[in-house]
């Protein structure tokens, strides 16, 4: 039991991702509320922008500007275990562009489809397909 | 010039920004700046096409950057195939398609024209780039762009089928960034061919074993492999003419080239089937894949809707042959890569030119079609019979290929599949033809402007039409020689 206890507690981020898209998930299929629908899908890409950061994360670390990268004869003094890995931070810029696009897209998708049915549940808009 | 390679892709982008910008100066100059940003594409495609075959794989670093920490494009033999495919069917559906905007999105042909350049320019880099996260990008940039393309359709249910689609796109997409993200942890690399060399050696290790699942599987929904299908019927359905014709042909069978780059490429043969064996499993997926198609296919009253579903069918097709795990099967499923986009095109090149003058494709709509419209029904005849897979036709000889490389697996179930999911496509083809021939329509046809007399499209769209569909005969007679310089090298 502690064992898995130590395991949870050891890798906790991987876990909350896991937990955070599961729940991202559940409300893309679960909910009858196409804007909770979106919601979901919002909270699943934030988990994976959550893991990525993580992932680049290291104890002890600071941010990767470098105040003087040479120390006074010239040699280098950058230790990379000081400074966080700076990449995946960097390659979630353009997940999270991805993610605004997608969730501005989707909410626009979701007024048209009120303005045109006066409704976002799903089953109420799958009962007005098949009438027509 | 070294720098076609970069050419291929910046060239529709550009064409796109300006594009866009004369949506508020001048709109009709919108579409032949996205002509032109096509055209240059392809003729780029072309010649660096010559210049693979004449001295090997060209290794391109974007800014300069060496990889692995730039940005690499590298195409080989496939790419370049790839390549030449999205650019040339892209450009030829925007002169065909022309009068279909006119008529369908009339109010804003400029902003359609931008988008769809955006897409194509997705397309080509998807095609194209050597890196994994860049590919994942690409990928975004060509869902976002086929969204808000498929809203534009059907007034009713096209964005309900969109907005479906996004959710699974968004899933598809999101397991392929996490599977990258995996093997960035394990590798700390993004470049393709880099990764591959640093996992070689880890086969135990169950990072790489959840990057893998994670990527094929995003990808596999990506392409809509079925069950992952559900969203791809509604959405090419309900989207405008002119985009479904180039949506059809080109999305799915780019994401089973992205898969096959990640299988050759990425993972490797070794790792794949001689260390997780999941060739058996994956050939089973892929001939239940075939057979649902087929069976849905039959189940349906609009045109276009039973080709969407022959999409699913084929995407069966190409996924077996890849993970046949022998060099015939994976012959196959390249050049059903190139036949099938081929065939889609026309099929779909054909059933916009009927959209067009009848504006409903219910089968029973197209009741004496054949003497109405016969340049488009030529064409339409000649598609179907290659994607039953009629001997001198292209369709005919990928599925040969599937086919001896099955044989050679011993896995007659997907030989059983395929000959079934043929005769499905002839009962579904020939059924069209007899309503189409035998059952003479009243003359003037009902749309929603009143009874009009139903001729032949315009020339534009024939044209564009015959010459894909005699395409397919040509590159039928020509498999041998696509064969032996374009796919064995590569494989070799």
């Amino acid at each position: 039991m502690s064992d898995v206890l130590s395991l949870i507690v050891a890798k906790y981020n991987y876990w909350l991702y896991v937990i955070l898209m599961m729940i991202g998930l559940y409300g893309m299929i679960a909910k009858n509320n196409l804007v909770k629908k979106i919601v979901g899908m919002n909270i699943f890409q934030t988990a994976i922008i959550l893991f990525y950061v993580s992932v680049g994360y290291k104890r002890d670390a600071t941010i990767p500007i470098l105040a003087n990268a040479h120390d006074a004869h010239g040699a280098t003094a950058i230790h990379a275990a000081d400074y966080i890995n700076p990449l995946t931070s960097c390659l979630m810029l353009t997940a999270i562009v991805v993610s605004v696009a997608t969730f501005g897209y989707a909410m626009a998708l979701a007024v048209r489809i009120y303005q045109r049915y006066q409704t976002l549940e799903e089953d109420e808009l799958r009962m007005r397909l098949s009438e027509e | 010039m070294d720098n076609y390679p970069a050419l291929i892709v910046v060239a529709p982008f550009i064409a796109a920004l300006f594009a866009g910008l004369f949506v508020w100066i001048d709109e009709r100059l919108s579409y032949p700046i996205a002509l032109a940003g096509l055209a240059v594409s392809l003729f780029s495609g072309i010649q660096v096409m010559i210049q693979v075959i004449a001295s090997g794989p060209i290794q391109y670093k974007l800014a300069g950057w060496a990889p692995p920490i730039g940005i690499e494009y590298r195409i080989d033999l496939l790419n370049a195939m790839v390549l030449i495919l999205v650019a040339g069917v892209a450009f030829l559906n925007l002169i065909a398609s022309y009068r279909s905007v006119q008529q369908e999105i009339s109010d804003r042909t400029g902003s359609y024209f931008t988008v769809y350049n955006l897409f194509v320019t997705g397309l080509l880099g998807v095609s194209i780039t050597g890196d994994l996260f860049n590919l994942y990008v690409l990928i975004e940039i060509t869902s976002l762009t086929s969204y808000a393309q498929i809203a534009l359709g059907d007034k009713d249910r096209g964005p309900l089928a969109s907005l479906n689609y996004v959710f699974i796109g968004v899933i598809g997409a999101s397991f392929y960034l996490l599977g990258v993200g995996y093997l960035y942890m394990y590798t700390g690399s993004l470049n393709m061919a880099d990764v591959a060399v640093l996992i070689k050696g880890s086969e135990g290790s169950s990072t790489v074993l959840t990057a893998f699942i994670l990527c094929i599987l995003g990808i596999w929904i990506k392409m809509a492999l079925f069950p992952m299908h559900v969203w791809l019927p509604n959405a090419y359905t309900y989207s405008p003419t002119a985009f479904s014709r180039v949506v059809a042909p080109l999305m799915t069978k780019v994401m089973v080239y992205v898969m096959i780059r990640l299988m050759v490429t990425v993972f490797g043969y070794d790792y794949i089937f001689n260390t997780l064996h999941l060739s058996d499993a994956v050939v089973w997926l892929a001939t239940l894949a075939v057979l649902a198609g087929g069976v849905m296919a039959l189940a349906q009253k609009n045109l276009k809707k039973m080709l969407t579903y022959i999409i699913v069918c084929e995407i069966g097709y190409m996924v077996g042959g890849a993970w046949m795990g022998n060099q015939l099967g994976m012959t196959g499923a390249i050049l059903h890569i190139l036949n099938d986009a081929l065939m889609t095109f026309a099929l779909f090149l054909a059933v916009g030119n009927m959209v067009y003058r009848i504006e409903k494709v219910d089968i029973t709509d197209l009741k004496g079609l054949f003497g109405k419209m016969p340049w488009t029904m030529g064409g339409f005849v000649l598609a179907a019979l290659s994607i039953i897979g009629v001997p001198p036709t292209c369709g005919f000889f990928s599925k040969w290929y599937l086919i001896l490389g099955a044989m050679e697996k011993g896995a007659y179930h997907f030989v059983a599949a395929l000959v079934i999911s043929s005769l499905i496509c002839a009962v579904l083809f020939f059924k069209v033809f007899e309503i189409c021939f035998f059952e003479s329509g009243s003359p003037d046809h009902e749309n929603s402007h009143g009874p009009v007399a139903i001729e032949d499209a315009p020339v534009s769209m024939i044209i564009i039409s015959g010459l894909v569909s005699l395409s397919l005969v040509v590159t039928g007679f020509y498999s041998g020689t696509i064969v032996n310089t374009i796919i064995l090298p590569f494989l070799k």
